[in-house]
Order: structure tokens, then C-alpha cells, then sequence
């Protein structure tokens, strides 16, 4: 039985609705939230500030530090031990990793910029949502940027090719490869790159085309989120 | 953050008056709004805000073997997390005592107004009982924590739906219509003091300068069912009777919101 129609009716290449708004948290210097589909990450950036603890800094530029966390109650199942595991410290180091290159720290030496990424709801790819949402949220707290970041997931269901698995395709009977991926938005070259599964080499370079392409779509959503938070409103 | 004793002079000054920096009375709320079902996965869940406050509750539902010195109720658990998100006041890490004294806070309102009834909670005496898993994330922190998040935890447990039970385990992917058997709603109100002064709902610009607190939760009767004074400063029995009716007063007001 191979998988030719997806659980949810959408086209292999298709991302689930997508929905994204800057500025959500008034304390930050920036933030953003970014759903999709039943997956939804809030993003806020606090800095450039001071960095604690001191050893730390670096005279040269500013240091970015990312903290990714799921919400005890965002996930199926059983409740998830508050904090961070190790799972979230590898996926927090995974998403500095992923926003580094594109922002321009170099005005700021000695300060840090602190993004801390927070899941309220999870179905599959909330690395990634967590990624577009802390690109929106530096871009909201003015950190200069070079290139827009967008994520994906994108994988294998059984022995077709998909972007943005949710649960259900991840644990697809037939086996299933998910490879989060993030791309530059000018560039078109990846920031992220992390896979599990089992997937040729052909089938690689094309979900990566594919996901590519739906990165393309989100950078358009996280542009309109940023524009609608300064858009000047004329009152008549 | 320490108090800076011209602001707090200032601030005394406007409260002599009945006026506050956002222009409120002493005894108003800011706008309150409570939203439910706002986190697909949790059994339970609802956003509070209050102001620019904005919380959010979770409620997870598990099965475990009861404590062995009550082995026929059901176990609840709160747990509060200040996120770094919500304030730059915020670290990340080990939970603060501010945290953990919300956490209990939170949990004796609950608990001791036995908002939940415990012993409809025993699935099997001795064996297995549901476990109810509150926890409270803050997303913006403009004052007032206690009183958002308490709602925000009263709000989550009355959303909450058990999912399905097959063979003593738990099928998260069918929720059943069943609904916690909820007996009271305690709800939390806090009554700030600087001065001689009383009022409710304060904000992070007033909040380092409070003195006192008290928080009590409430019940629909006007019953009292739990009680934290906070801060250093000692109150008389006249203020603590004051703010006991400016708490009850309140409560009729935020108990609407549900």
C-alpha cells in the first residue's frame, strides 16, 4: 500500500495553512508567532542587552543565544516534564545555528540577544515553526538582517515525497524520513539541515528542491507579518 | 528591581487620590478576557489577559497509582513557569521562588476549595487514579501574575474533556464528552499595599513598589479558601478586613468572565 493520498487531502507539495503575526509579546524587543497547521511556536527577542555572565561576551560582536522549549501541555499524549532536555538544548543549539549567518551582530560587541522559542501546541515540525517564528522576531526587534530565514519540514511517507509532515505521516506505518530544513531567502542556501529515516540520495536532492519551494511560500507569509505590524494606519 | 522612594512617594500621592497611572480607580480591573481551548493537544487549556498580562493554563490528564496514604482519590499538580519570554525580569532556568510560591499559591485555591472532586478521580482504589497536570506559562508579564494565572488554571480545569480509558490506559487520540467533576470555582483575587493605600490588579510599573500583598481565593458564596500575604510590610486586622471585601467584591466581577 503505498501512500498516494495524503490523511489530510493536501497536495505533496503543499504546506498546511500557514499564519503568522509580529509582535504578540509587548515586553520583547521583538516577537512573532507562526502556525501552521496545528503547530504553533511563539518567538521573542530580547536585546541587544547586557550579557550575563560576563565571561561570555565577546568585545568583537554581539552574541546570539537561542532557547527553544515546548510547553508541558503543547504535545500528544502524556504531559512533558517542564525545562529543558536534552532534546530542547539540541534543538535550541540547532536554531542559533540556523538564524547565525544571517544576522549582523557586529554593532553590538559585548551584548547579547537572547531569542527564547516557546511551543504552546505541537503537531510535528515545531523546530521549524520555531525557526520561522524567531526570524520574524529578530527582523521585529531591529537586529539587522541580512537574508530572511524559513523552515520546513520536509520527508519521506512511505514512498512518496512530502513537505511539512504532521504526526500522523511521521509515524506512518510504512516507514517515514523528516528532515527539518531552513533556507536564506535570497540565497536559497540551507541554514539547516537535520534528517531521520531512510532516504536515497535522488530522493534527497529532491525534497530538498521541494522544500526549497515551500520555503519560498513561508518567507512571503513572514514578510506580510512584519509589513502588517508598521503598516501606518490612516484614521479617517 | 528596589523601590525608589520619590516614585513611591508619587505614587502614594495619586493613590491619596483615587487615581493610578493608567487613569484606573483603586478597586478597578484592567480589561480581563478569558479564551478556552486555545492548545489542541492539552485536555484542557485556556489564555487569560489582563492588561498587556497574558497567561497561559494547560491541563494534561494521566492515570497513575495512587499515593498509599490515599489510595481511593484522584492526584492534582500545579506548576508555574515564569518564562524568560514574558519579561526581562525572567531567567532561564531552575524555577525561581517566585514561581514556586505562585505554583502553590495557585494550587491551594484549588485544592483546598476542593474545586475538583478528588474521589471521583479513583478509577480503581488502591490501583489507578486520574492524574491532573495544571501548568501555567506566562507570555507577558504586566503585573498581576497571580490573579491571571489562578483564572487561567480555573479556566483550563472546566474546558478539560478526560480522553478515553481502554484497558487501565489512556487513549489520548479519543477524547470522551465527560468533563471533571468540578464542585467550586475558587477565584483568585490579590489586594496590593503601599502606604495606607489598598487596590487590586497591579502593574509591573506599580509592582516594585508594593509593600504588601495578599491574595485570597474566592468562593461563589463569598467564602474564603486560601490566603498568601506577600512583601514585608505588617498589616492591621481593619486593612486585612478591607482587603478581604475589596477581594470579595471583585470576585463577582472576574467569576463572570468564566
Amino acid at each position: 500500500m503505498a501512500y498516494k493520498k495524503r490523511n489530510d487531502g493536501r497536495k505533496f507539495e503543499e504546506c498546511r495553512p500557514i499564519e503568522a503575526k509580529a509582535g504578540i509579546i509587548k515586553n520583547a524587543t521583538g516577537s512573532a508567532m507562526f502556525r501552521i497547521g496545528k503547530t504553533v511556536a511563539y518567538a521573542a527577542v530580547y536585546g541587544p542587552r547586557e550579557m550575563f555572565p560576563r565571561f561570555m561576551k565577546d568585545p568583537t560582536k554581539g552574541v546570539l543565544r537561542c532557547h527553544y522549549t515546548m510547553m508541558p501541555f503543547s504535545g500528544m499524549g502524556e504531559r512533558i516534564r517542564p525545562g529543558q532536555n536534552r532534546r530542547a538544548k539540541e534543538i535550541s543549539l540547532v536554531t542559533k545555528q540556523a538564524l547565525a549567518e544571517v544576522v549582523d551582530l557586529s554593532e553590538f560587541p559585548n551584548a547579547a540577544i537572547d531569542v527564547f522559542v516557546e511551543v504552546p501546541e505541537a503537531d510535528a515540525g515545531t523546530r521549524c515553526a520555531g525557526i520561522s517564528a524567531a526570524a520574524i522576531a529578530l527582523a521585529d526587534a531591529g537586529i539587522p538582517m541580512k537574508e530572511m530565514i524559513s523552515a520546513v519540514a520536509v520527508g519521506r511517507v512511505s514512498d512518496s515525497l512530502a513537505v511539512d509532515l504532521d504526526y500522523s505521516e511521521e509515524a506512518h506505518e510504512e516507514g517515514a524520513a523528516d528532515i527539518p530544513v531552513a533556507f536564506t531567502s535570497r540565497g536559497g542556501k540551507v541554514s539547516l539541515l537535520q534528517m531521520d529515516g531512510d532516504l536515497t540520495r535522488e530522493q534527497l536532492k529532491s525534497a530538498l528542491e521541494m522544500g526549497k519551494k515551500a520555503c519560498e511560500d513561508i518567507y512571503k507569509v513572514q514578510v506580510a507579518a512584519i509589513k502588517a505590524r508598521y503598516e501606518v494606519k490612516n484614521d479617517k | 528591581m528596589t523601590s525608589n522612594s520619590g516614585i513611591q512617594k508619587h505614587l502614594t500621592k495619586l493613590l491619596n487620590k483615587d487615581v493610578r497611572y493608567d487613569g484606573r480607580k483603586k478597586d478597578e480591573f484592567r480589561d480581563v478576557s478569558v479564551e478556552t481551548d486555545v492548545s489542541a493537544n492539552a485536555e484542557g487549556s485556556a489564555r487569560v489577559i489582563i492588561g498587556n498580562t497574558e497567561v497561559l493554563a494547560g491541563v494534561k490528564l494521566s492515570v497513575a497509582k495512587p499515593y498509599a496514604d490515599s489510595p481511593d482519590v484522584g492526584m492534582l499538580m500545579v506548576n508555574a513557569e515564569f518564562s524568560a519570554m514574558a519579561s526581562r525580569e525572567f531567567e532561564q532556568g531552575p524555577p525561581s521562588v517566585e514561581s514556586i510560591e505562585l505554583s502553590r499559591v495557585i494550587d491551594r485555591g484549588i485544592r483546598e476549595a476542593h474545586a475538583v472532586d478528588m474521589a471521583k478521580l479513583c478509577i480503581e482504589a488502591g490501583e489507578l487514579v486520574w492524574s491532573v497536570s495544571i501548568d501555567i506559562i506566562t507570555i507577558n508579564d504586566d503585573g498581576n501574575l497571580m490573579d491571571a494565572a489562578g483564572l487561567a488554571a480555573l479556566a483550563a480545569l472546566k474546558d478539560a474533556r478526560l480522553p478515553k480509558l481502554e484497558d487501565g490506559k489512556v487513549n489520548y487520540k479519543e477524547r470522551t464528552k465527560d468533563k471533571l467533576p468540578m464542585l467550586k470555582e475558587p477565584i483568585p483575587v490579590t489586594v496590593n499595599c503601599i502606604g495606607e493605600q489598598l487596590f487590586l490588579d497591579c502593574t509591573a510599573d506599580e509592582m516594585p513598589h508594593v509593600e504588601a500583598r495578599l491574595t485570597t481565593a474566592i468562593l461563589a458564596n463569598g467564602t474564603l479558601c486560601a490566603m498568601q500575604k506577600g512583601g514585608v510590610k505588617t498589616l492591621t486586622i481593619e486593612q486585612i478586613d478591607t482587603m478581604v471585601e475589596m477581594a470579595i467584591k471583585a470576585s463577582k466581577d472576574l467569576r463572570k468572565k468564566l
